[in-house]
């Protein structure tokens, strides 16, 4: 496994990712995107969504990827991938091209649980080798917070605000880690900016399986969740700490639960910390709510335990 | 070199004759998603697939858009790539069909042309086609399986030519052509691939050493410069079109020079202007007047993007009466083939009359009687210029 020193040295030999972005000083992305591309040893090669992401790193002439990167739209990452992984075997089989690549594809919540969803599901089932990153930062952040299906319960978006007849977001949000780990791929996992050397591993883990592999990282953002910058990483640590956000992973069928918060904090205490949340406990605390959060938290844990092998790795 | 004597005749559907053009071409990657009338290329494909007679990698993608989607990806990648679709497919398509072109992407596509919804309907019709107008795509348009044949192999070449690097349509009237089977000549394997030869793409994306940033955000500093190489290259293809005409022709004894196909076109003075295989319709209603001694002839037009302005213009200057035929819709205004001959003869010192013509929408059949018809309506100075339909119930 690559320890902090590792993930240095290849980031001094070659800087994949970084010159200029213009991602907002205390956004959780670069916090994925280095320890995606620093955690792979091959050569890889970059698809890229719609999103905060992409539009603040590739502001034409400007590039802040030093590896080969493709942005098509905002739905079909996995499905771009997709003709760059079979252009890469269709080619070797031809002579064409040699040596090992890595194909990574990273797309927002928006992207990956919404309108990306049949894309990725599609380049799942056809077994393209493929590791899909989702950088989950609940909500379409580019285009100004708008709800997404990543969007939890009670969390203020523009397009679903507090009101006088709202609380904000009013359905749960949807599994989207379950949803891929239907299609039986050799690897699916969760993982959080908080806990990079888990999400290291993991994609080590990940990028060593024949087929498609896919990890759900989540990744605050400050501005959309309105907490101070710099609690960018302590929000995400906080999330795992509720187990809101669970790391897990599931690695040729076998379910494994990286992390057992030995005193799980309320999520209460985690919702009071982000203003997206600051309705639900002003004038008044809607104590109903806080409820349904906290118990739909406690279902989803115990689902998991059940299903999963306790292997802690953090 | 080439002879015709190489070339052996079969009797083919036109889902055949473009299936064994792309076996011929043998692309590195094909991505496509089934859709009538498209769907049995896609499968005659699969089969050349399943037995080995190609070495492409197939991509059966779970929708037109995420095939449109995997074609940019390879062709970024750096792989010779195509696709086929239709109708609704190609409308699901059209999002990525624009970035194709922005990003210089030579995919060729068989378009087997079918009527949009609604109401859902299968048969031919060119509106799928319209989608493509402004895109930055080159359209071609067949008139029988033959050219459809012949059209795929040269589209290869008008692709992937360095001053064009754009998709390029080869259009074909759905079941009219996709499911009638007819006589096509076709070319040795060996011919066809020394003909299209290697694809050498410039700035391949799985060059790992050169690493390349492809399809980034450009904003009002850059975009309108970025659009404007879209056009020098789409207003290339002309050239490439008759250059690679010109080759194929030595190479298969078939001419095809220029953009459109004159048919007793140049003493006529009565014209009618068509796309697709209602032009051999036309043929027969001038034929038959001709026999009588009647001044009719056909403008059959193969090239549609980018439109050949001027040649078209040049070719209709002086004619007593032009009757353009539009397989296809601009609700709000007339035909949009209409319209680019009509603005292509703004300029001429001896304007036709001209008339629209709408005909043949949903698969509706039109025969060499009707076109006799508009052929002696046109004659009248009288007749009205409102858009006339071929064969409606009002
Ligand atoms: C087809 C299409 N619909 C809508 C948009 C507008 N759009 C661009 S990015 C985006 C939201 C992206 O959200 P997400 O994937 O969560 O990424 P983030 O912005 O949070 O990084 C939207 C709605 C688009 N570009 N294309
Ligand atoms: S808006 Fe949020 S997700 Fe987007 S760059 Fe800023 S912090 Fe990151
Ligand atoms: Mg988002």
């Amino acid at each position: 496994m690559a320890n902090i020193k590792t993930l240095a040295k290849r980031e001094e030999e070659q800087v994949r990712f970084g010159w200029g972005h213009a991602l907002c000083a205390g956004c959780g992305i670069p916090i994925v995107v280095r320890t995606v591309l620093n955690s792979i040893k091959e050569p890889v090669v970059v698809a890229n969504a719609t999103g905060c992401l992409e539009v603040a790193t590739t502001l034409y002439p400007y590039t802040a990827w030093n590896v080969p990167w493709v942005h098509t739209a905002f739905e079909n990452a996995a499905a771009t991938i997709s003709g760059v992984e079979t252009a890469y075997r269709a080619l070797k089989k031809k002579g064409k091209v040699d040596g090992e690549i890595r194909f990574v594809a990273f797309g927002g919540d928006g992207g990956t649980y919404d309108i990306g969803l049949q894309a990725l599901s599609g380049a799942l089932e056809r077994g393209h080798r493929f590791l899909y990153v989702c950088y989950d930062n609940e909500a379409y952040m580019n285009t100004g917070i708008q709800r997404s299906s990543a969007t939890p319960l009670g969390a203020a978006a523009t397009t679903e605000p507090p009101g006088k007849e709202s609380f904000g977001k009013h359905r749960h949000r949807k599994d989207l880690t379950q949803i891929v780990a239907g299609h039986h791929i050799p690897y699916v996992a969760q993982a959080s900016i908080s806990h990079w050397q888990d999400l290291s591993r993991k994609v080590e883990r990940a990028v060593s399986k024949e087929g498609p592999s896919f990890i759900n990282v989540m990744s605050t953002c400050f501005r959309g969740w309105r907490h101070e910058a710099k609690f960018t990483t302590e929000i995400a640590r906080l999330a795992v700490e509720a187990r809101f956000w669970p790391l897990y992973e599931i690695d040729e069928g076998e379910w494994r639960l990286n992390y057992v918060p030995e005193e799980p904090i309320a999520v209460r205490d985690w919702l009071k910390l982000q203003g997206r949340f600051s309705h639900l406990f002003r004038p008044e605390e809607k104590k109903d709510v806080l409820a349904q959060i906290q118990a739909e938290i406690d279902r989803g844990w115990e689902e998991l335990l059940a299903r999963c092998k306790v292997a802690p790795t953090v | 070199m080439a002879t015709r004597a190489s070339e052996q005749l079969r009797v083919l559907t036109g889902h055949q004759a473009v299936a064994e053009a792309m076996r011929q071409i043998e692309p590195d990657v094909v991505a496509a998603y089934p859709i009538t009338p498209q769907s049995e290329i896609m499968h005659y494909f699969a089969e050349f697939v399943a037995n080995g007679k190609v070495r492409t990698e197939l991509i059966t993608v779970e929708s037109e858009h995420s095939a449109m989607s995997a074609c940019v990806g390879a062709s970024v990648a750096g792989a010779r790539t195509m696709t086929a679709t239709a109708s609704q497919g190609l409308a699901l398509m059209i999002e990525i069909v624009y970035i194709a072109s922005a990003m210089r992407c030579p995919i060729v596509m068989a378009i087997a042309n079918r009527a949009l919804s609604g109401p859902i309907n299968i048969h031919c019709d060119h509106s799928d086609a319209m989608l493509g107008r402004d895109a930055g795509v080159a359209q071609l348009f067949a008139e029988d399986a033959q050219e459809a044949y012949d059209f795929m192999i040269m589209a290869q070449r008008i692709a992937e030519h360095p001053s064009v690097l754009l998709p390029v349509w080869v259009n074909l009237d759905g079941f009219t052509l996709t499911h009638t089977a007819d006589v096509v000549e076709l070319l040795e394997d060996e011919l066809v691939k020394e003909f299209v030869g290697e694809y050498k793409p410039r700035y391949p994306l799985l060059d790992v050493d050169h690493p390349t940033t492809q399809g980034p955000f450009a904003l009002p500093e850059y975009y309108f410069e970025l659009k404007r190489q879209q056009v020098d290259a789409m207003e290339s293809v002309p050239q490439v079109l008759l250059e690679v005409q010109a080759e194929f022709a030595r190479l298969s004894g078939r001419e095809y020079q220029g953009f459109f196909e004159p048919y007793y076109l140049d003493d006529a003075e009565y014209v009618i202007v068509v796309m697709g295989s209602t032009a051999g319709t036309t043929k027969e209603a001038v034929d038959t007047l001709r026999a009588r001694g009647e001044k009719v002839g056909l403008l059959k037009l193969w090239l549609f993007r980018p439109f050949p302005r001027e040649e078209i213009a040049a070719a209709l200057e002086g004619k007593r009466a032009v009757a353009v035929l539009d397989r296809a819709l601009s609700l709000g205004n007339y035909g949009p083939l209409y319209l680019e001959v009509s603005s292509a003869l703004y300029e001429a010192q001896r304007r036709p009359r001209l008339y629209n013509y709408t005909y043949g929408l949903g698969g509706r059949d039109t025969t060499a009687k009707q076109l006799e018809a508009v052929f002696m309506q046109i004659q009248e100075k009288t007749f009205g210029k409102e858009m006339h339909y071929i064969d409606l119930r009002e």
